[in-house]
């Protein structure tokens, strides 16, 4: 028997507004706390792992291939990558339109397997290509918070 | 059907709040647990994760976020999710991938960081009222909780000043278990005289929010016996839901739970509960709940359950020790993780590993049970050694 | 293998909040935008159309014969779309109640300045099937009086003031 009924009076069908109020604070974690530290003095690091020759960006404590420590295998990577992938964004993260578009690129860094989601900088986009070679380009230093925001962008290095 | 075992287990510290993400917590559980069996993570075949409301870490697909943290790495994994009862549906959902033939090792963790939702996770209890007949009303947890508190005290005519005896009980348990958050002497005049939150709770009376992460090593059989001298098995899972319509159901007695259990023993073939559990770890987020739960998993008969607390039956060298671990009103509750931590309980106690915590006596068969979401789930787990 | 503090001691590192707030430790703040407009359904829909009228209906199974409140499309029991509309009566019974020094977002309530407490109760409906109990506030009593099995009802928001919701009830109160 389906579910079936008429309705008489379109008032009678409705919704109700709500919300779920939250808010939050994100440590950044032990691994964290070191990357956005050194994030802060202007380096970027990252965590190696030996016997899967893997070398992860950001770092983290543990390998998840084989589940070693990493914790005592922070190394620093550089400032240096290049983009592995593109795009131009118009969409807003609330899904209003951008008046400016901005790049945004996955930035595999030199010598890792890992990477950073970026925006790039001091380019036009039909400039970018993959395999771009970029480099970060950091706020002045009394400016940096430890965050990710304390790199500015990407830029294409000569 | 395999036979499926408890071969290893690992546990974080418990805190309020902790430095570091929900991924390492779940590593250190997960890792700590395939340490204590050395086994590697190549040995694994399959994993599950239990975690409560993505609402609570703040990340959404939080089950997905956690994977490669719990040795999900291009492994066949899955997320289950049913609140508070996640803990112990945890070693249920890793027990039917091997004992189904599909795999013979799984690895389960459960993972909880409550104190990302800062300054409380209120907005997140808000929302698990009816969003149209009951959240324009502002409730809150404590309130749901208070609520049944009090139907099953006047429907027994327990005495608040009886059910604190749960929480001297279980925190001073804790005071040997080393992940515990509140462990502690308290008297009962303590707990009466905490602050009221809602009467009849008190501030005693609560489990605190907490941050952590547990994690056990499935196997079966044959894979078992050569890892371990000491294999648990699972011989009893149960689990069953009642409905959301929580004003319809009569408060007093969780019928839920009584399905599941019922489950759990049958296959196990436990006929007579109180006589054939040796020890129990039922769910106590609140002091009253640890009774609502002995009941619901008929270890004592309806009514009873206080005359048998206060005669020491469920103390730690009585006939029926429960949370020996200190349950969570002593080590904490980090949701999903504090019930799996009942779960390592049982494990431990019938391997004769509890150190100060162990009930004397060599028990043989243990049950853990959880409970969650809106008083609705029952998830129960029957151990043998 | 026991568990013991050295297995634990390096597994979390313990905080305060004041390590946060006082960026000892590095942490980042974010405010989800969580917003939503609830479709009711059928049942419901009705539901806050007749709280409007000042009217509380509910449906009844033509299998078990449960009047049930508030209204669902189909009985939960007999697995199976329920029958009539039946409108019950604003008032009830007490089934169980709390009397809360705390609101939802946990702050505590100023008793001692003389602040109410809030006092939530599952009411059962007069008129739907025993048992059927809705949550809603109790006011216009002493908190320490309440008692299960008391006669409550409604008080309405004026007519010009409701707009279809469960709080166009403001609260039951004893029946004297």
């Amino acid at each position: 028997m389906a579910l079936i009924e008429r309705y008489q009076k379109t008032t009678d069908i409705s919704y109700w507004p709500g919300q779920i109020p939250m808010s939050y604070i994100y440590t950044a974690g032990r691994a964290g706390e070191k990357f956005f530290r050194e994030i802060m003095n202007g380096r970027i690091l990252g965590a190696r792992c030996d016997s899967c020759e893997i070398t992860y960006v950001p770092p983290r404590t543990y390998c998840e291939k084989c589940f070693a420590r990493l914790e005592d295998r922070y190394v620093e990577v550089g400032t240096k990558g290049q983009v592995h992938t593109f795009t131009l964004c118009y969409q807003s993260f609330d899904g209003t339109r951008r008046e400016t578009p901005s790049i945004v690129a996955i930035i595999r860094i030199d010598g890792t397997d890992g990477g950073l989601v970026h925006w790039l900088g001091e380019v036009e986009f039909k400039e970018v290509y993959i395999g771009m070679p970029v480099e970060a380009v950091f706020k002045s230093e009394g400016e940096r918070e430890g965050s990710i925001l304390d790199v500015k962008y990407f830029k294409p290095s000569r | 059907m395999r036979r499926v075992a408890i071969v290893g287990a690992g546990l974080t510290k418990f805190y309020r709040n902790v430095q570091e993400t929900p991924k390492e917590l779940a590593y250190e559980a997960a890792k700590m647990a395939l340490d204590s069996c050395e086994m590697k993570l190549s040995d694994i075949d399959c994993v599950v994760h239990g975690t409560a409301p993505d609402a609570f870490d703040g990340v959404h697909m939080k089950g997905e976020y956690l994977s490669d943290a719990s040795g999900g790495y291009r492994k066949p994994y899955m997320r289950h999710f049913v609140g508070g009862g996640s803990g112990v549906l945890s070693p249920i959902h890793g027990w039917f991938h091997v004992a189904s033939g599909l795999f013979d090792t799984c690895l389960v963790v459960a993972e909880e960081k409550m104190s990302c939702a800062y300054p409380h996770p209120a907005g997140a209890f808000l929302t698990i009222f009816d969003h149209t007949t009951e959240q324009p009303l502002y409730p809150t947890l404590i309130w749901i909780f208070a609520i049944e508190m009090n139907r099953f005290m006047t429907t027994h005519g327990y005495r608040k000043e009886d059910i604190a005896l749960v929480a001297v009980k279980n925190k001073k348990n804790a005071m040997d278990h080393p992940s515990a958050q509140l462990p502690g002497e308290i008297t009962v005049q303590d707990v009466l005289n905490s602050e009221i939150m809602a009467w009849p709770v008190n501030r005693l009376d609560i489990s605190p929010t907490s941050d952590g992460a547990a994690a056990i090593v499935l196997a079966a059989e044959h894979v078992a016996r050569r890892v371990t001298e000491k294999p648990i098995w699972i011989d009893g899972v149960g689990w069953a839901l009642d409905t959301a319509y929580w004003c319809t159901r009569d408060l007093y007695y969780p019928d839920y739970l009584e399905v599941a259990a019922r489950q759990a023993y049958k296959m196990a073939g436990i006929k007579e509960p109180s006589k054939e559990i040796h020890v129990a770890e039922p769910y106590d987020p609140f002091t009253y709940k640890e009774l609502h739960h002995i009941e619901g998993l008929m270890l004592a008969p309806r009514g009873k359950s206080v005359q048998m607390l206060v005669d020491g039956v469920f103390n730690r060298d009585g006939n029926l020790p429960t949370s020996p671990s200190g349950g969570l009103l002593g080590v904490g509750n980090p949701i999903a993780a504090a019930g799996l931590m009942k779960v390592i309980e049982i494990f431990l106690q019938l391997r004769t590993e509890a150190g100060k915590r162990q009930v004397p006596g060599k028990p043989t068969c243990g049950v853990a049970q959880a409970w969650g979401d809106l008083m609705q789930v029952g998830t129960v787990v029957v151990l043998r050694n | 293998m026991e568990i013991t503090e050295k297995h634990v001691a390096e597994t979390a590192t313990k905080l305060s909040i004041n390590d946060i707030l006082g960026k000892k430790v590095l942490s980042v703040k974010w405010e989800p935008k969580l917003k939503y407009a609830w479709d009711n359904g059928p049942a419901l829909g009705r539901y806050l159309a007749e709280l409007k009228n000042g009217k509380i209906i509910a449906k009844k199974c033509d299998k078990c014969h449960r009047i049930m409140i508030p209204p669902r499309m189909f009985c939960e029991l007999c697995w199976r779309p329920t029958g009539e509309w039946v409108f019950v009566q604003d008032t009830g019974i007490v089934n169980t109640w709390v009397v809360s020094y705390v609101d939802w977002k946990a702050t505590r309530l100023d008793i001692q300045r003389g602040v109410r407490p809030i006092t939530p109760a599952v009411i059962e409906i007069d008129g739907a099937s025993k048992g059927m109990g809705i949550l809603h506030h109790l006011d216009e009593v002493d908190p320490w009086k309440i008692y299960r099995g008391m006669k409550v009802r409604a008080v309405w928001k004026p007519a010009e003031e409701r707009i279809g919701a469960i709080t166009d009830i403001k609260y039951f109160k004893p029946m004297e």
